[in-house]
């Protein structure tokens, strides 16, 4: 069958009646959006995450030394918790972003731990850069100011988190390399790293 | 060469001898005094202390106690996460002790414009505080300066 007869059958009225062809249809739209979403959601996964060496060797086993891995109540939070967004549209948005990481899998530019390494301050740049212009979206998603009680919180916490609250301050700002290593200091923040060392 | 032999010999004895005589009554291993195979008796786990006001020294030179948890606070050659709060750029908006100047001098008596290499690793005076209770008396008393 050649193209234009394709196309002929497509553009000739049917001879199914309406109502079929709107249940054909509907059944369809099932299948179709069931595929989608599971595949997307397939994708979303922790398993799916590390499935790439890049990922498993570098910041799951930092990831896993943390408290949003292995904690006293035994929730936890796993990479698509936060680093992909759970509105659709952010999602889809961020889903779309990512062919840009496979991109990069292709072409090899992190498949080791030092090239990696290299990486890291520009990479974990980014992701600050994008919680803060969120707010932390992702963050909010399990802890939510609204909800925080600054009476049972210790000390340290009440004082930073009412001084956060009033300069409109967002999570990232001081919580970063909470679940990955923090990246080399030297351009950052020099006062955190011994002498005069990269300079 | 006999008279090393035998000196190794007695060596041998004594470092034998030592323990066997040293188990017996006085001296318990941290397990206790259950048998082998039974199950070691139950395992205190000692919290740390999460968080606190600047806990005060007992005597003049003493490092400054840690008054919260440092757990995951890493220290290494690319970052240290207690001078992110503690370091002279961070310690106003952190609310934070500042490193003492004398954390400057690096180990030639030189000034340093930054943490000295020596002084680096906080926690090998620096240390969290946790609800245990000394494991032998000890009636020391600070000097009347800082009581």
């Amino acid at each position: 069958m050649n193209i234009k007869s394709l196309i002929k059958i497509l553009r000739s009225p049917s001879t199914a009646t309406l109502g079929s062809l709107l249940v054909a249809g509907f059944v369809a739209g099932i299948i179709f959006w069931g595929g989608f979403n599971t595949a997307m959601e397939a994708t979303n996964t922790e398993t799916f995450c590390i499935s790439c060496h890049e990922m498993k060797e570098n910041v799951y086993l930092e990831y896993k030394d943390t408290i949003h891995y292995t904690n006293r109540t035994g929730v936890r939070a796993t990479c698509p918790d936060c680093h992909v967004p759970k509105p659709w549209i952010h999602k889809m948005v961020r889903k779309v972003q990512a062919s840009n990481e496979l991109l990069h899998k292709a072409l090899g530019t992190i498949d080791t731990p030092e090239k990696f390494e290299e990486k890291r301050l520009k990479l974990a740049q980014n992701v600050w850069r994008s919680m803060k212009s969120t707010d932390s979206r992702e963050c909010r998603n399990c802890h939510n100011y609204e909800s925080m009680d600054f009476a049972e919180q210790q000390r340290r916490a009440v004082t930073n988190h009412s001084k956060g609250l009033e300069s409109g301050e967002t999570c990232i700002d001081c919580h970063k390399g909470i679940a990955h290593s923090l990246p080399a200091l030297y351009e950052v923040d020099p006062s955190a790293v011994t002498g005069n060392a990269g300079h | 060469m006999k008279k090393s032999i035998l000196a190794g010999l007695i060596l041998m004895s004594t470092s034998v001898l030592i323990p066997i005589s040293a188990g017996a009554g006085e001296v318990n291993s941290l397990r206790g005094d259950t048998d082998i195979d039974a199950p070691s008796n139950k395992v205190v786990v000692k919290r740390n202390i999460s968080d606190q006001a600047p806990i005060a020294r007992d005597y003049v030179q003493q490092p400054p106690l840690i008054p919260h948890k440092t757990k995951g606070y890493k220290i290494n050659l690319k970052f240290n996460k207690c001078l992110t709060c503690h370091s002279w750029s961070n310690y106003q908006k952190a609310g934070a002790t500042k490193i003492s100047l004398t954390h400057f001098t690096g180990s030639d008596g030189e000034e340093m414009s930054n943490v000295a290499p020596r002084r680096y690793f906080c926690n090998q005076c620096h240390v969290p505080q946790a609800n245990a209770k000394p494991l032998v008396d000890n009636s020391f008393q600070p000097v009347n300066v800082i009581k």
